[in-house]
């Protein structure tokens, strides 16, 4: 059974569309990758399913779990289990990470009726999963994502994901600015969550990013629609010969 | 428990409604006819058995206070208040208890309501690593005093005003009115004049308090203004750490509040002065509650004194409320830091003054102003470096929130400087809470109003930080009890 | 108000009577002005407008009407810098058309002959603006048709008067920008002995117009300058302004900007350099009316010897006026023991979703800078210079005509010339 259905799903921005009917399913426990050149519409697909203002869907439907997901709100969908890794992540300043992820947390259990964690045991789970990551305990005291380097706005994103242990993961380019090391970082962060219950659709730029993460389909966007769909071995193609062969081929 | 730490939780068990601490205590009152006269000030006078030097004095600010007008520069705008409408006295009736046992038990289960640890045990029980001493001014009167014995051990002198006039007139004649003088502005002139009771302290040479010191008033009685009047001596070296919070019952009405708070702080002595104020508001339409006239100052007389003023302003429907530092010693500092919210139909204009008279003086300015619903909200402050204040310093930072938009944030800063070696900063800024920084509190599974709690929390950590921390979280909970509403 | 201000606001108000009959423009804007002045006189320091300067200094002169004889005044164009293009030139108030050359291409002409008192009359936050509405009696009108580019238009204004005979003149000069229509407007002021210039610019900026103006103030230092400025602009309209105080006793130099359609933008850069005994003031009240807008103001203080420097300025943003993005910089050095700065600047928000912020410093030169250029060789007076230079460099050298700043830039540096700091 697929975790997310979408279907000719239909969005635009200030008026302009830029999704023109994605259909995609995501079966459960599976990893998709989402590539695609500039202006295809990756970055709008990750903000329309997780629910940012000003993206107006225009058609379609997307389910989650069997939910209406574009009729929950953005919190909903995160307690619902879906996380979105941000290309750009926000500063917050005078929040504190633990304070704020803790919170997060707690929210999210909330709303599934779990239990919800104390600081010690928060404090517990959250070194450990720093330590998986190879990132510093002093990653908590500081102020979400203020004066954080590219690299470490990313990683921060990754160990909120390991933290919150969404069912499906959807990776922003997170592999953008990133050097080898702390993609490798970032990678091993998001296979480790890798199971019969997390799935994650991963939208990149570059081939690169999933040599380290290895999908179990590829699609490619252009011009607001998947073009092509096909297994990694798509990506290796497409890294060889370039988008602008499948755009003149969608055209 | 501190004085008003956890009131939340206490109090929402006993309370309903959007304004948690609107009950009120059905005890039996002695009141003064309404109206304000020399016979008014003669009764108070009498009934707290004054000598003849303080009602000469109260006299006096009164026959300034009438020739005065009230101030109209503030923003903001209120019907005209009828002063001979109020009642200037209001007491228990019952006599000033000599010990705990004698207190109203009406109002000390009051007081249980709000969370005040009236008894020294409970006071014990209820801090963490910390102990409190708490003077409760129920209307007028200052009812009971806890923890006095261990403070008098240390040489701390921690009273209702009214008992230090008689036990220690000396201090109260030398220091009374030295700060804000009787005929300072109008509010203080008539503070002056009917002031009923307040808390006096005086922390001897080379004492540091062992304790932090807490106020507690509350309006209880129906048109009754409240004029407390506290007065704080700390002598060379002395430090002490004084706390101060307030509510009121939910009346249509107004009430109007005019106190006077006065520091003194000799050499390298510093006092510490944290306010977190919630006088009922009024109703979500405007309709009563508390005028909120407060002249606070502190005078840092002594080489190297501090004074630092935090203030936590949640409530009453309108704020009118400077506390200043004049920086007379060579090298004394003076702080202030604050949260001003404001929901609804509330009007505060609020901030500081900073007056640099002597040489390498420093003062540090940290405001911060949330504007919500129809409210309007005023930062106004003013640095002023004398020519003799060689290498004075003061850095201001002061941010305003809008939420909505029907209310309005405005900032009026003052900045004259007189000496060329003297270095000011400000900086300022307004905006409402960045959509994508709600968003990305939301993707993540906090509510719209977690999230905006979260980032106001946030806006306001530089100056929670400076709190005591049982003050802190309880500051934190009334920001969000304040902005109830505000969202959506 | 004092009783000897009162008195030169009567003397004022007892000209009006005699003129009335004979000044230009709409009596009725005249008798509305004259009853408000009358009403009020000249605002005191309990007026919170007029908190850090006070107008007393007035009294200390007689003032009468300039009578004609304004050789003295005209004497002083060789102090102009040459410029080749359209200049008018006024001698104490009064247009001198055989002194000017008028531009080709767009209209203009003398209040005299064209009067226009339809924009601020007697607006009760501007005193003086009413009593240049009661008094005036010439001035330039300088219209620009749609999609017009004007090129530049120099405007000179010189006052002579003499301690015991000082004279007072109110131009009143008024700008319109139609649609599309560009100006650069470099003004100059200067002159010698004791008058008062009142002068009152309204200018009215057409949609997608463009206003760029720089002005030097260079006023006698016995003279009185105070000059007010209203300026409304439409949809995406610019106003970039420039200037540079460094005359007068006594100045106050009023901005008062409305911004009315939507996504217009304001800039207003001004630099005072004040010695002696001078006092200016700089106030100004941005009023943004409609969304989209944006406002800079950045105003710089140099003060000297008992000099008294002041900045007031008002950001105030309207419901309406949402995305409103305005900014304001106040930055002042005190070069000696007895200078002052007062400043205030204000922001008044009723708009939510508005970025507005300010920032204020006073203090001295940093003496890490100072001793770092003296390490390096340079005299500790051409090292203040280079500091204070470096200040004002960023106003300057970003005035974006060229001719306009070498007026400025000559400006600063003959202070400097003239000057031991």
């Amino acid at each position: 059974m697929a975790l997310l259905e979408i279907e000719g799903l239909c969005a635009e921005v200030e008026g302009k569309p830029i999704l023109r009917g994605i259909d995609l399913a995501l079966p459960i426990g599976e990893v998709h990758a989402i590539m695609g050149p500039n202006g295809s519409g990756k970055s709008t697909l990750a903000y329309v399913l997780s629910g940012r203002e000003g993206y107006t869907v225009t058609g379609g439907s997307v389910r989650f779990a069997g939910q209406d997901l574009l009729a929950m709100e953005p919190e909903e969908r995160a307690a619902a289990g879906l996380f979105l890794a941000f290309q750009y992540p926000v500063e917050l300043p005078g929040v504190g990470n633990a304070n704020f992820l803790r919170t997060a947390l707690n929210a999210v259990r909330r709303a599934r009726g779990e239990k919800e964690i104390d600081a010690i045991n928060f404090l517990k789970e959250a070194r450990a999963a720093l330590r998986r990551l190879s990132m510093a305990d002093e990653m908590l005291k500081r102020n979400v994502n203020v004066g954080f380097s590219g690299g470490e706005k990313k990683r921060n994103e990754v160990f909120q994901m390991a933290l919150l242990k969404p069912r499906l993961a959807i990776l922003d380019e997170t592999d953008s600015g990133l050097d080898i090391d702390a993609l490798k970082i970032v990678a091993e962060g998001v296979n480790a969550l890798r199971g019969k219950d997390f799935s994650a659709l991963v939208i990149t730029h570059y081939q690169r990013l999933l040599d380290h993460i290895v999908p179990d389909r590829v699609h490619v966007l252009s011009a607001g629609r998947i073009v092509r769909s096909g297994g990694p071995e798509l990506a290796k193609a497409l890294e060889a010969s370039g988008y602008a062969g499948l755009a003149a081929e969608a055209a | 428990m501190p004085a008003v730490a956890e009131t939340i939780e206490t109090v929402s068990a006993v309370t309903e409604g959007g304004y948690k601490w609107g009950f009120e205590t059905e005890i039996e009152t002695e009141l003064a006819p309404k109206g304000l006269s020399e016979e008014t000030i003669r009764l108070i006078s009498a009934r707290k058995e004054e000598p003849e030097w303080l009602l000469a004095w109260r006299l006096k600010a009164f026959a300034a206070w009438q020739t005065m007008t009230e101030p109209h520069w503030a923003r903001v705008a209120h019907p005209p208040i009828d002063y001979q409408d109020i009642h200037y006295y209001a007491a228990p009736r019952k006599k000033t208890p000599k010990s705990l046992a004698e207190v109203d038990p009406e109002l000390l289960r009051t007081y249980e309501k709000l969370g005040i640890p009236l008894s020294e045990r409970a006071a014990l029980a209820g801090v963490e690593g910390g102990q409190v001493a708490v003077d409760a001014v129920f209307d007028s009167v200052s009812v009971a005093t806890t923890f006095r014995e261990t403070l008098a051990k240390a040489g701390v002198i921690f009273c209702p005003i009214s008992e230090a006039v008689r036990e220690h007139p000396e201090l109260v004649r030398r220091y009374l009115g030295s700060v804000v003088p009787a005929g300072d502005n109008f509010f203080a002139a008539l503070n002056s004049a009917v002031f009923t009771d307040g808390s006096f302290v005086f922390v001897p040479r080379g004492v540091r308090c062992p304790m932090e010191l807490s106020t507690y008033f509350r309006i209880n009685a129906r048109s009754t203004g409240q004029f407390e009047r506290t007065l704080i001596i700390a002598e060379d070296n002395a430090y002490v750490s004084y706390l101060e919070g307030c509510t009121a019952p939910m009346r249509d009405e107004n009430q109007l509040h005019a106190a006077v708070v006065e520091l003194v702080a000799l050499n390298e002595a510093e006092i510490k002065y944290s306010t977190v104020q919630n006088w009922y508001p009024g109703d979500a339409e405007g309709r009563g509650g508390i005028y909120n006239f407060v002249t606070k100052r502190g005078a840092c007389r002594g080489r190297r004194s501090k004074i630092s003023w935090t203030q936590v302003e949640t409530g009453s429907a309108i704020t009118w409320k400077y506390p200043s530092c004049i920086l007379q010693g060579e090298g004394s500092h003076g702080a202030f830091y604050s949260v001003a919210v404001t929901n609804n139909h509330q009007q505060a204009d609020t901030g500081t003054k900073m007056i640099h008279i002597g040489a390498n003086t420093s003062s540090t300015i940290v405001s911060k102003g949330i504007s919500a619903g129809r409210s309007n909200n005023t930062y106004r402050g003013l640095v002023r470096i004398m020519p003799k204040a060689a290498n004075a310093r003061n850095f201001t930072q002061c941010d305003s929130l809008l939420i909505g938009d029907k209310c309005g944030a405005h900032t009026v800063p003052y900045i004259e400087s007189r000496n060329a070696t003297a270095r000011v900063e400000h900086e300022a800024t307004t905006s409402k809470i960045a959509e994508d920084q709600l968003f990305y509190c939301r993707s993540r599974g906090l509510s719209e109003e977690d999230s905006v709690n979260l980032i106001v929390n946030g806006f306001c950590r530089e100056v929670f930080k400076e709190l005591p921390m049982e003050f802190a979280v309880e500051a934190q909970k009334l920001l969000a009890v304040s902005l109830e509403g505000s969202v959506g | 108000m004092s009783a000897a201000l009162q008195e030169v606001a009567e003397g004022f108000s007892a000209r009006f009577r005699k003129l009335a009959p004979r000044l230009p423009g709409s009596a009725e804007a005249r008798q509305r002005a004259a009853s408000a002045f009358r009403a009020r006189g000249f605002p005191d320091t309990r007026d919170e407008a007029f908190r850090f300067t006070n107008l007393r200094p007035l009294a200390d002169v007689s003032f009468a009407e300039p009578d004609g004889a304004d050789e003295a005044a005209l004497a002083l164009l060789a102090r102009v810098p040459a410029n080749e293009g359209p200049r008018l030139v006024f001698a104490n108030g009064r247009f001198r058309a055989e002194r000017s050359r008028l531009p080709e291409g767009f209209h203009v002409a003398s209040f005299a002959d064209e009067p226009m008192l339809d924009g601020a009359v007697a607006d009760e936050s501007a005193p003086l603006t009413v009593l240049n509405t009661m008094l005036a009696e010439d001035g330039a009108v300088i219209s620009v048709p749609e999609g017009v580019d004007a090129g530049t238009l120099v405007l000179v204004s010189l006052g002579a008067g003499e301690a015991g005979r000082a004279v007072d003149f109110h131009p009143r000069h008024r700008v319109i920008l139609a649609a599309g229509a560009r100006l650069a407007l470099i003004e100059i002021a200067l002159g010698e002995g004791v008058y008062l210039h009142n002068p009152v610019m309204e200018a009215t900026l057409g949609v997608e117009s463009r206003l760029l103006h720089v002005k030097l103030q260079n006023e006698s230092t016995r003279a009185f300058h105070l000059s007010s400025l209203h300026v409304g602009l439409d949809a995406r309209a610019t106003y970039e302004g420039f200037s540079l105080v460094s005359g007068a006793r006594l100045a106050r130099s009023e901005i008062h900007a409305d911004i009315e359609g939507a996504g217009a933008m304001l800039a207003m850069n001004v630099a005072q350099l004040l010695d002696g005994e001078r006092h200016a003031d700089i106030t100004a009240v941005i009023r943004h009316l409609a969304p989209g807008g944006s406002s800079r103001q950045a105003v710089k203080n140099v003060l000297t010897g008992r000099a008294q420097g002041v900045f007031q300025g008002k950001i105030a943003v309207d419901r309406v006026a949402q995305k409103t993005d305005g900014y304001q910089m106040n930055q002042a050095l005190l070069l000696s023991d007895e200078a002052q700065v007062n400043s205030k600047p204000e922001l008044e928000i009723f708009a939510d979703d508005v970025k507005c912020s300010h920032g204020a410093t006073v203090g001295a030169l940093d003496p890490e800078q100072l001793f770092y250029l003296r390490s390096r060789g340079v005299p500790g007076r051409e090292a203040r210079a280079i500091l204070v230079r470096a200040f004002l460099a960023e106003m300057i050298e970003t005035i974006p005509h060229e001719w306009g700043r070498s007026v400025l830039e000559n400006a600063v540096d003959s202070w400097w010339k003239d000057r031991p700091v």
